[in-house]
């Protein structure tokens, strides 16, 4: 070989080693909030565990990256019988499973672990039903328990779904963390050794990471699977660094220690919108924060009265002094981001001089007194009830209404709330699952009895027929006009002021690339690069 | 000797039993359940709230869960966390070695700066040095360490840069399994370069934060104590017998004059676990102070009754051992018994 050669090849092998160091692996750090109880989401009840497991899971249906559409995940296809009671999934061919220490899968994946993952939730003699505490409060809150009447495998790649009613929202709870798919393969295979908590505590999984370690309260490490199905992941690692404080989370940003921070603080937000460092973005909250009247008491029974309080309140003042711009006044009962908001409702403006008319309309000679409940929590939707009681009791008073403050704690607060006692109370919703009814459930006739979360207690007919037709049709065409005629009526009917929904921001290193904020919260790293 | 370690034992179990009651009826009178905390606004249905209070027992009376709670630890049962399911012991076993390592150099730090500062103090009292260094003292024994940490990072961290912000170690180029939970030891086992260079440097700030009021307690404990021992006869003589002054403040001065620091040493892991809770939480660091402060916010009865009596105990066993230890430094205690 001539000395050339020699250098030849010697260039050559260290442009390699140079394009090799070029193309190293890409870490995302993401200062997350707490720590996961563990990585199954049919356990749980907080999107800090959720967003632990998301990056391995997948469901049959998914929501669309950024939005609340469904769309097919694991089932490829699905069919509705005419009665809207069958659904049949066709599941998709080829997924393979992640692999981890001590467990190597053999197959794909296929119907059994579908029937798997709902018969744990669902049937209390399944030999997983009890392990890891047992609690599937998801998949009895969204109604599954009542919903669901059989799983029945037709093949390896068709499962039909048997509902006791036709239900429209199904597939959007299906395509919510808990619905998630797990290996029946694992479980065994744990369940043979002896060890089948460990099947809640390393996940395995079909979705786009792979699932490495979980260090309590310091680390999660996941790793993109080349194996993954759909668009695959563009980062090599993601790491999960928990950071429970907000202020150590925006200096390990800023500090490049972490490239996207959880629940950044409001009071740091003006501060990282400066920063040339940093990217925040933002938008509604699938929230609520509304102030109920209850229609059983006087003079609420009367929707005069009811349009005058909502007349009385300067909501401007409250999102100025309140929500400090992390929220945007509400004036439908579902927030803007939600699929069939109505655009043409206009909401009540603030007129002290209309309402006090209406009052005298609807026979109501002032002063008069009422109660009015505050939450003694800060929630989501809502970050000061005592603050928003305060400035509405004062604009109240201006109208000759006297308000006297009430509070309990929190748990009592809501029972008797949904019990019916007060006359006015502030409480809101977080949706779940991206569909209206999963909003508009709150005021159905259904909800109205005591102890049911419709705390106005209000049972509107021609709403309430629309609410339960909307919940068995499927064009979401149909559904759309129905929901957008209940927010017309409810408007009119005024059985709340609907106070706002929250803004939800987001912040991350401006290298970070792809992300969409999901209107449904939590956090999704697929689809994200960094440059 | 050991009439003396029974009856410093004996004294440890009301302790033990106050402490017991103390930790069960405080986190009670929080309001809120976990059943409570884990439904939120849901609309759950009375039957299975009932249910789940039933599973945790809290369906019982008070008296019943502490009868129940009080017989599980006689059996060396420290409950199961409601949020996790894992065994609360192993919890605090997995947490325990990050916060015995911080809480360690912390410790190490403030020995040896308070230390040989309050001997310099001592033996130039009334300068501007001992002056300077009592009111700095002063200042770090009233610092409110939350403060002093997010200060520290703002400082070092985010306009120097010379430490990171928070963790234990670097976490996009190393990775390894822990072996025995002590980052530093673990990052030595692991062979990978710059892996130790790395942990120490995510333990300074941390270790910096906690140390300071231990260390303003020392600075100020020594040099009262040194200078006392300074105006005793035998240093007098000492000097008179024409040993050099190292001699003398090294060999009969210091030794004396430790033993009173020894018992601050002592007292302070008391301090030292309390500022732990504080300073894993602005650092991330992955200890139990951290996990009890998270366990507040989940009502998770079982951890925060646990952790807190595993902390306690811990205390307890090292003022216990400070007192044998200052029994055999100071054979005029242990005879007075």
């Amino acid at each position: 070989m001539s000395h050339f050669r020699k250098t030849g090849l010697a260039a050559l092998s260290f442009a390699l080693l140079l394009g090799a160091s070029a193309v190293s692996a890409k870490t995302l750090v993401y200062c997350s909030e707490g720590s996961p109880e563990n990585f199954t989401p049919a356990l749980n009840t907080t999107g800090t565990s959720f967003d632990a497991a998301r990056p391995v899971y997948n469901q049959l249906v998914e929501f669309e990256r950024g939005s609340t559409k469904v769309v097919p995940a694991l089932a490829e296809s699905w069919t509705t019988s005419p009665d809207g009671l069958e659904i049949t999934f066709k599941l998709r061919k080829g997924v393979k499973w992640h692999s981890v220490t001590g467990f190597k899968p053999t197959r794909d994946m296929n119907a059994d672990d579908v029937l798997f993952s709902f018969e744990r939730q669902s049937k209390a003699d399944h030999p997983y039903a009890k392990i890891s505490g047992g609690k599937y409060d998801y998949f009895a809150d969204m109604g599954m328990t009542k919903l669901l009447k059989s799983l029945v495998k037709k093949d390896d790649y068709t499962i039909v779904m048997t509902l006791s009613e036709p239900n429209a929202p199904i597939l959007a709870n299906l395509a919510m963390d808990f619905a998630s798919i797990h290996s029946a393969e694992y479980a065994e295979a744990l369940l043979k050794s002896g060890k089948p908590e460990q099947f809640d505590q390393v996940p395995v999984g079909t979705g786009p990471f792979s699932f490495i370690t979980y260090q309590k309260d310091a680390v999660i490490r996941f790793k993109a699977n080349k194996e993954f199905w759909g668009e695959k992941a563009l980062i090599d690692d993601l790491v999960y660094a928990i950071t429970p404080d907000p202020t150590a989370r925006y200096s390990k940003l800023k500090a490049n220690e972490c490239q996207f921070a959880a629940y950044p603080r409001p009071a740091d937000l003006a501060e990282m919108q400066k920063d040339p460092s940093l990217k925040v973005i933002s938008q509604s909250g699938l929230n609520i924060a509304y102030w109920a009247f209850n229609v059983t008491k006087k003079p609420f029974d009367d929707k005069r009265v009811r349009q005058a309080m909502n007349m009385a309140i300067d909501k401007a003042a409250i999102m100025r002094d309140v929500y400090l711009g992390a929220g945007t006044a509400a004036i439908n009962f579902i927030p803007p981001t939600l699929w069939s908001y109505n655009t043409t409702v206009k909401d009540y403006p603030y007129d002290p001089a209309k309402a006090q008319a209406l009052l005298k309309e609807a026979g109501v000679t002032a002063p008069i007194e009422i109660d009015l409940w505050y939450m003694p929590v800060q929630r989501p939707y809502n970050p000061n009830a005592k603050r928003i009681a305060e400035m509405m009791q004062a604009d109240l008073a201006k109208i000759g209404v006297n308000a006297k403050l009430v509070t309990y704690e929190w748990g009592e607060y809501r029972k008797r709330a949904q019990q019916g006692e007060p006359t006015t109370v502030q409480l809101g919703w977080t949706g779940d699952n991206g569909d209206p009814d999963n909003f508009f459930f709150l005021r159905g006739c259904a909800a109205a009895r005591p102890g049911g979360q419709n705390i106005s207690k209000w049972c509107n007919e021609e709403f309430d027929v629309r609410l339960k037709k909307a919940a068995t049709l499927t064009d979401p065409k149909e559904r759309t006009k129905l929901y957008e005629e209940m927010q017309a009526i409810m408007k009119e009917e005024a059985p709340d002021m609907t106070i706002a929904h929250s803004i939800v921001f987001e912040v991350m290193r401006k290298e970070v690339e792809g992300y969409k904020q999901s209107p449904l919260g939590g956090h999704k790293f697929i689809g994200v690069d960094i440059k | 000797m050991l009439r003396f370690l029974l009856k410093r034992l004996a004294l440890t179990i009301p302790t033990f039993v106050a402490l017991m009651f103390v930790t069960f009826v405080a986190i009670r009178m929080v309001p809120g359940d976990p059943v409570e905390v884990r439904t939120g606004e849901r609309g759950i249905s009375p039957e299975r709230l009932a249910q789940f209070r039933h599973e945790l027992g809290l369906d019982q009376p008070v008296w019943k869960q502490f009868a129940d709670y009080a017989w599980g630890l006689l059996h060396g049962d420290f409950g199961t966390s409601v949020v996790t399911n894992e065994r609360v012991l192993t919890e605090f076993l997995q947490l325990f070695p990050a916060t015995l390592e911080l809480a360690f150099f912390a410790m190490v730090f403030a020995i040896l700066i308070g230390i040989p500062a309050g001997v310099m103090a001592a033996l130039k009292r009334g300068s501007v040095f001992d002056q300077t260094l009592m009111g700095l003292s002063l200042t770090g024994f009233s610092m409110p360490i939350f403060w002093w940490g997010l200060l520290l990072i703002m400082l070092v961290s985010e306009r120097l840069g010379w430490t990171p912000v928070s963790g234990r170690i670097d976490l996009i180029k190393f990775y390894f399994e822990p072996v025995t939970g002590f980052m530093l030891i673990d990052a030595l086992l692991s062979d990978q370069a710059g892996a130790f260079k790395s942990a120490f440097h995510h333990l300074m700030l941390p270790m910096i934060v906690l140390g300071t009021v231990p260390l303003a307690t020392l600075a100020r404990m020594t040099r009262s104590s040194m200078l006392e021992v300074l105006s005793e006869d035998y240093v007098r003589t000492a000097y008179a017998k024409g040993l050099s002054p190292f001699r003398v403040i090294g060999l009969h001065a210091l030794r004396n004059a430790l033993i009173p620091v020894v018992t601050i040493i002592g007292l302070q892991v008391g301090s030292l676990m309390a500022g732990a809770v504080l300073t894993e939480t602005i650092f991330s660091w992955p200890g139990v102070g951290k996990w009890l402060i998270e366990s507040i916010g989940r009502r998770d009865y079982p951890a925060l009754q646990g952790g807190i009596l595993l902390i306690s105990s811990i205390v307890i066993v090292v003022n216990l051992t400070v007192d044998m230890l200052y029994g055999f430094i100071n054979p005029r205690i242990r005879h007075g018994q």
